[in-house]
């Protein structure tokens, strides 16, 4: 009977399964499963507000930047730097594509078809955050004639590749598109 | 302090035993809130609220600290801010809504906690300490409510500010420097709205000190109980693990569903459009209240509208303006004096029932009347019923009580907790009769109170 066997189980021998253990076993997972699920608003407030995100694309107007000229503009918060490369610093990013390199990269693989003077990176060395020197008119190019990180001593050459000094990796390359001859679209 | 007969803490693996022998804060836990802490086997659902007051006080804490990581306290961008917590932060409706909802379950639990204090009259020897200790802390979340308000720089909370300042204005010959002094301004801006923020994120802290004192106190007599007799004998009480542990986890279940049921679908109820408008210090809106928790002594502060005269002189002893604040105060502080006011020994409302009558035909309707009218507009006949209500209120208190713990006659009280529970006749030893099924609850052996492993 029924009762029988119900007074049997929750009376019954210390050891084994009792009935009472499937109702403190459910209390508990749903407590558990609720009080979890609410570390997830908890931590997920704290990650780029949509503001934040909305703000992170960013349009460059290359169409004034001479040969061998630079400028400096702002990606996500960050300097991004947009420089358009002289028949020389081509010539020469190419030469030292097949050299032994930290990060080996091509010219070609860090700039878009069709418009390989203009390399587009982020002006944030990869070693710890500075803002590398060289941008700008008679600032430090290093021994690459590229970028020079001032914080660490890291030479970047024309093409923004770490060649000597501590940073790990080249220049970011951001994803970019250009939207037309002499605009481009970060992000 | 605990009861002779209180489980003593007894730590198993070595790890445990190496830390209580080094910071037994295991054994804190396990004689304040586990095993250790025996508690009076009859508390009732109304003893739920402590416990909730606590989660409450701590969910407030989590999301304060959130969103104040969002929140700018300046007069030109604070109600901005706001808006970019419900609109761009990650989540931040949720969190904000849970805030602002949070503060008034934060009373609704308050007020029901501080109600079971009344009608079981807690506040009794040897329990004075703690109800004292209570009512700071109940002043201190009107403080901490009232600047809260005040942060989204909304138009009720500018003109909150600026009524609620003005209260301070009243008092004779240092008010109006003393509200200027408390705004830093002639009227509340920017340097008032950051001193706001900045106590307002303190005083959740201070609260939370309050609080452990108000365990600690509580810790000394033990819990009360709804039958108001001391506890004699070890029959008496159950270890607060796992009983009310499972007991005021099935209440804070309770309690968030509604909660989360307020959150999110219906979590402007509760507060006023005009707060989504920017404060605007050249506009009063029509209707100017405060949150509705306060609204018992706002009605308070309104029922006061006549000056203090001596009569026909003229003179003016106490202007009705700082009345109505000497009022709505001693509507509060009245209670620091309650429990010598009610000299009754008998503590349970059951077995008092000249008390029990005027508790819940008397105070009950005052208090809901008063909730009433101070939602109210100022204007008849809600003045003159404040005024009614306003002058029960305090006859209650100063005059009911004192005369009816005289005169009263109580039934009789159980001889323990054990009898009010089991009945008189059945003694406690006596054996089970018929199956867990079919038995009678109320003639289960002490074995029975044994917790379930």
């Amino acid at each position: 009977m029924a009762s029988d066997t119900a007074v049997i189980s929750e009376t019954g021998s210390e050891e084994g399964v009792r009935r009472r253990d499937w109702i403190h076993i459910a209390a508990l997972s749903t407590a558990g499963v609720g009080g979890a699920s609410l570390l997830f608003p908890l931590i997920s407030q704290m990650a780029p507000s949509a503001d934040v995100l909305a703000a992170s694309s960013t349009e460059v107007d290359i169409g004034a930047i001479a040969a061998g000229q630079s400028i400096k503009t702002t990606f996500r918060k960050q300097p991004l730097f947009v420089k358009r490369l002289t028949p020389e610093e081509i010539a020469a990013a190419k030469k030292d594509d097949g050299t032994s390199m930290r990060d080996p990269q091509t010219l070609a693989e860090r700039t878009k078809e069709g418009h390989e003077d203009i390399l587009i990176t982020m002006g944030v060395c990869t070693h710890l955050g500075c803002v590398p020197l060289g941008a700008a008119e008679g600032e430090n190019k290093g021994e690459f004639g590229g970028y020079f990180c001032p914080c660490h001593g890291s030479h970047y050459d024309v093409a923004g590749r770490i060649r000597k000094g501590p940073a790990p990796l080249n220049l970011m390359v951001p994803e970019y598109s250009f939207t037309s001859d002499t605009v481009v679209r970060v992000g | 302090m605990s009861f002779a007969w209180a489980k003593q803490y007894e730590p198993q693996s070595t790890f445990t035993k190496w830390l209580d022998e080094k910071l037994p804060l295991p054994r804190l836990v396990y004689n304040a809130v586990g095993a250790g802490y025996p508690v009076p086997r009859n508390l009732n659902y109304m003893w739920n609220f402590g416990v909730l007051a606590g989660f409450c006080l701590m969910l407030q804490i989590v999301t304060g600290v959130i969103l104040a990581m969002h929140y700018a306290a300046n007069a030109q961008v604070a109600f901005g801010t706001v808006e970019h917590i419900m609109r761009n932060v990650n989540w931040g409706w949720a969190l904000r809504y849970a805030h602002a909802n949070g503060a008034s379950f934060f009373f609704i639990v308050i007020y029901l906690h501080i109600f079971r204090g009344l009608f079981y009259s807690s506040y009794k020897a040897p329990r004075e300490m703690i109800w004292l200790l209570g009512v700071v802390i109940f002043l201190l979340m009107m403080a901490t409510a009232f600047m809260g308000y005040v942060l989204p720089w909304g138009q009720m909370s500018f003109w909150g500010a600026q009524v609620i300042t003005g209260l301070f204005s009243a008092i004779p010959v240092v008010g109006e420097p003393l509200q200027v002094w408390l705004l830093g301004g002639f009227a509340p801006d920017n340097a008032a709205l950051n001193r706001f923020f900045s106590l307002h994120f303190l005083m959740p802290f201070v609260i939370a000190g309050v609080v452990i004192l108000h365990i600690w106190a509580l810790h000394i007599p033990g819990s009360s109980n709804p039958a108001g007799v001391e506890v004699k004998q070890e029959s008496d009480t159950v270890p607060f693990h796992p009983y009310y542990t499972s007991k005021d986890g099935f209440g804070l279940g309770v309690f968030l569903i509604a909660f989360t049921a307020m959150v999110f679908f219906l979590p402007n109820a509760l507060g006023h459009p005009d707060n989504y408008i920017e404060a605007n210090p050249l506009s009063t809106p029509a209707l100017i209240v405060p949150e509705w928790y306060f609204y018992p002594f706002y009605a308070i502060l309104r029922a006061f509208t006549g000056d203090l005269t001596i009569p026909f002189t003229g003179i003016v002893l106490i202007p009705a303006k700082l009345l109505g604040v000497i009022g709505m105060f001693g509507s509060i502080l009245v209670w620091f004096i309650l429990p010598w006011l009610d000299k009754s020994p008998v503590r349970s409302g059951h077995y008092r029932p000249l008390f029990n009558k005027f508790f819940w035909f008397g105070l009950i309707p005052t208090m809901a009347a008063l909730f009433y009218l101070g939602g109210a507009h100022a204007e008849e006949p809600y003045i003159m019923l404040s005024q009614i209500f306003t002058a029960y209120y305090f006859m209650h208190f100063l005059v009911i009580l004192p005369i009816i713990s005289q005169i009263e006659v109580p039934k009789p009280l159980p001889f323990s907790i054990t009898e009010a529970v089991l009945g008189k006749d059945t003694p406690a030893e006596a054996p089970r009769t018929g199956t867990a099924a079919t038995g009678d609850a109320g003639t289960l052996p002490d074995g029975s109170l044994q917790p379930a492993e």
